[in-house]
């Protein structure tokens, strides 16, 4: 029983409850340094935008170059940017992720699909700005618009939506599928009204955290959808459009003279969206838990 | 046979669909390709390879740019490793759940704060007091730079560092209790050097992650292509490949030589980002089916 406590596990001159208690504030210690400086942006937007927002900020179009009035053109083009991605991105992921859990085999394409995916996940975003211009402004001719800023963001998006997707399919249990064909369903029909179902709190967890990212994103719609001033609200997928993440950064660097508190503000609109969709991601996916039966 | 069609047409669909990531890859490849390789041509490889960017004489040496990327991509992660893979293994081994329950959703948040916030922020707050500690002409430095990188790159490192450290078989821990080591023991002597290889992988995907980034970087390094020259250089101003291509894309001439070279970096910056999430995504793979074989065995 002696050797057991007098093995060496590092340094025998210091007591080992010393090394463990000293170890373990430490990682307290950086634990906190990570989390305090969180906190503490969200608190100080919050505290210092709170003052900013009102009736006016939220839907009175912007006045004398930006300095007064509201930003309703950059909210309601931050939400077009959305719709347009989640029109590409959710059908296009589902089917992938479809493939990925119930069609596709272990065979050399899958790993292939595989490797692309991980590759899209990694594209720097300011690269997926490039593509956009190249393919989507400029080949096929659809100019800055919200079109080809969504076309962009969507491609972007779409390896979250796969990839939770296939991990919300695969975690429904294989009876499932026996059922399902053991009662003369087809596959597609086993899929649609048994599995999908099932794996849908997953799924639409995993598509507002792909669109949130997307939604607070600014490389990518730096070249090919967004504009800094528009005199009125977007009327066709063809148009450009302001939107809250590129507004803020021209407001904070480029133009001098801009009203702090119409900063302040704006930076606080965009984080309760991007966290009222983290919010309501974390609040599906804790109920889907509390709820499942398998 | 109705039925058949149609079960036929959505299987059909749904592999076709299924198949498209592959097809964007190759199509984001194939135009930066097509916009970026001209470059090659217009400036000579030797010229690429100089150390002044200066686009309006026709100057397009990208020394000055790698070396902003490596500088701030080199100190965020200075910094974003001890408190990742710290936090990680806190929130892994140590922390009680309840404290879990508060740490790992604040680590979400971090994860969802767009890039564009976190540079309004350092251009506010963190600039101002890194002129004022440091008595510098301006607070717009490689330093500021990694510091915002450090914060976006460590939600990344925090989770997949704590995967790593989750997929350590228990008979681990059981096989160095048994042989009476302390909790620390375990972590320390243990837990930590089996799952090295998935450390490793968060640490290189947190670099990606650091490499990509633009708009943060962009806000608050000042811009300036300078070379790095000793320690000096992390309290100047400095500019990486990412904010060259978002500051400068907006005014050239779609078709001209500085249009190509900014094509040609962001060549560059996909087959990084290539090289390190192929490599990391082969060796969270081959981590997870081995200690899925030693679980079963």
């Amino acid at each position: 029983m002696k050797a057991a406590n007098d093995l060496d596990w590092g340094n025998p001159t210091l007591n080992k409850k010393t090394i463990q208690a000293l170890g373990f504030t430490l990682l307290r210690l950086i634990s906190l340094l990570t989390v305090l400086p969180i906190l503490g942006i969200v608190v100080y937007i919050a505290v210092k935008g709170g003052s900013s927002i009102s009736w006016e900020f939220l839907t009175a179009m912007p006045r004398d170059g930006m300095r007064a009035g509201g930003i309703l053109p950059a909210i309601v083009g931050t939400f077009y940017l959305m719709l347009g991605t989640a029109a590409f991105s959710i059908p296009l992921g589902l089917a992938a992720g479809i493939y990925l859990s119930e069609y596709s085999n272990d065979n050399s394409w899958t790993r292939l699909l595989r490797i692309a995916i991980i590759s899209l996940a990694g594209v720097p975003s300011v690269v997926y700005g490039l593509f956009g211009l190249g393919l989507f402004v400029l080949f096929f001719k659809f100019g800055i618009s919200i079109l080809s800023a969504s076309l962009t963001l969507s491609i972007m998006t779409l390896p979250v939506i796969i990839s939770t997707t296939e991990e919300a399919m695969r975690s429904v249990p294989y009876q499932f599928r026996i059922v399902g064909v053991s009662l003369g369903g087809t596959q597609w029909q086993t899929i649609r009204k048994l599995i999908l179902p099932q794996a849908l709190p997953g799924i639409i967890t995993g598509i507002i955290l792909g669109l949130e990212r997307a939604v607070g994103e600014t490389a990518p719609i730096l070249f090919t959808g967004a504009t800094f001033f528009l005199p009125r609200l977007p009327s066709s997928p063809m148009d450009a459009t302001m939107a809250l993440p590129y507004h803020i950064f021209v407001i904070s660097t480029q133009v001098p003279g801009m009203p702090i508190q119409i900063q302040y503000g704006t930076v606080l609109v965009l984080m309760v969206f991007v966290l009222g969709m983290n919010l309501a991601a974390s609040l599906i996916r804790s109920r889907a838990r509390a709820r499942r039966q398998w | 046979m109705n039925k058949k069609f149609q079960e036929n047409l959505i299987s059909n669909a749904i592999r076709i669909a299924g198949s498209s990531s592959i097809i964007f890859i190759l199509l984001i490849f194939l135009f930066l390709l097509r916009e970026g390789l001209p470059a090659l041509t217009e400036v000579a490889p030797k010229d690429l390879f100089n150390t002044r960017w200066y686009p309006i004489e026709g100057l397009f040496g990208l020394l000055p740019l790698l070396s902003g990327s490596l500088i701030v991509t080199v100190f965020s992660i200075l910094i974003a490793l001890p408190l990742g893979v710290g936090t990680a293994i806190y929130i892994g081994e140590i922390a009680p759940r309840r404290v879990n329950e508060i740490l790992k959703p604040t680590i979400e948040i971090l994860a969802g704060i767009p890039s564009v916030v976190l540079g309004f922020i350092g251009i506010l707050v963190l600039s101002p007091f890194m002129r004022e500690t440091f008595n510098l002409p301006t607070g717009l430095t490689a330093f500021t730079g990694a510091f915002l990188l450090a914060l976006i790159s460590i939600p990344t490192i925090v989770s997949i560092a704590e995967d790593a450290l989750y997929a350590v078989p228990k008979t681990y821990r059981d096989a160095a209790y048994a042989l009476g080591a302390s909790q620390w023991q375990v972590i320390w002597g243990v837990v930590v050097p089996a799952a090295r290889t998935g450390i490793l992988t968060a640490v290189m995907l947190g670099v990606g992650r650091s490499l990509g980034e633009t708009m943060a970087v962009m806000m608050v390094t000042g811009n300036a292509p300078t070379m790095f020259s000793g320690l000096n250089s992390f309290i100047s101003p400095i500019r990486t490949m990412t904010a060259t291509i978002a500051s400068e894309m907006g005014e050239v001439a779609s078709g001209s030589t500085h249009y190509h070279v900014l094509f040609f970096i962001g060549i560059l910056l996909f087959i990084f980002s290539l090289i390190i999430n192929v490599s990391s995504a082969n060796s969270i793979k081959k981590r997870t089916a081995k200690s899925r074989a030693q679980v079963v065995s």
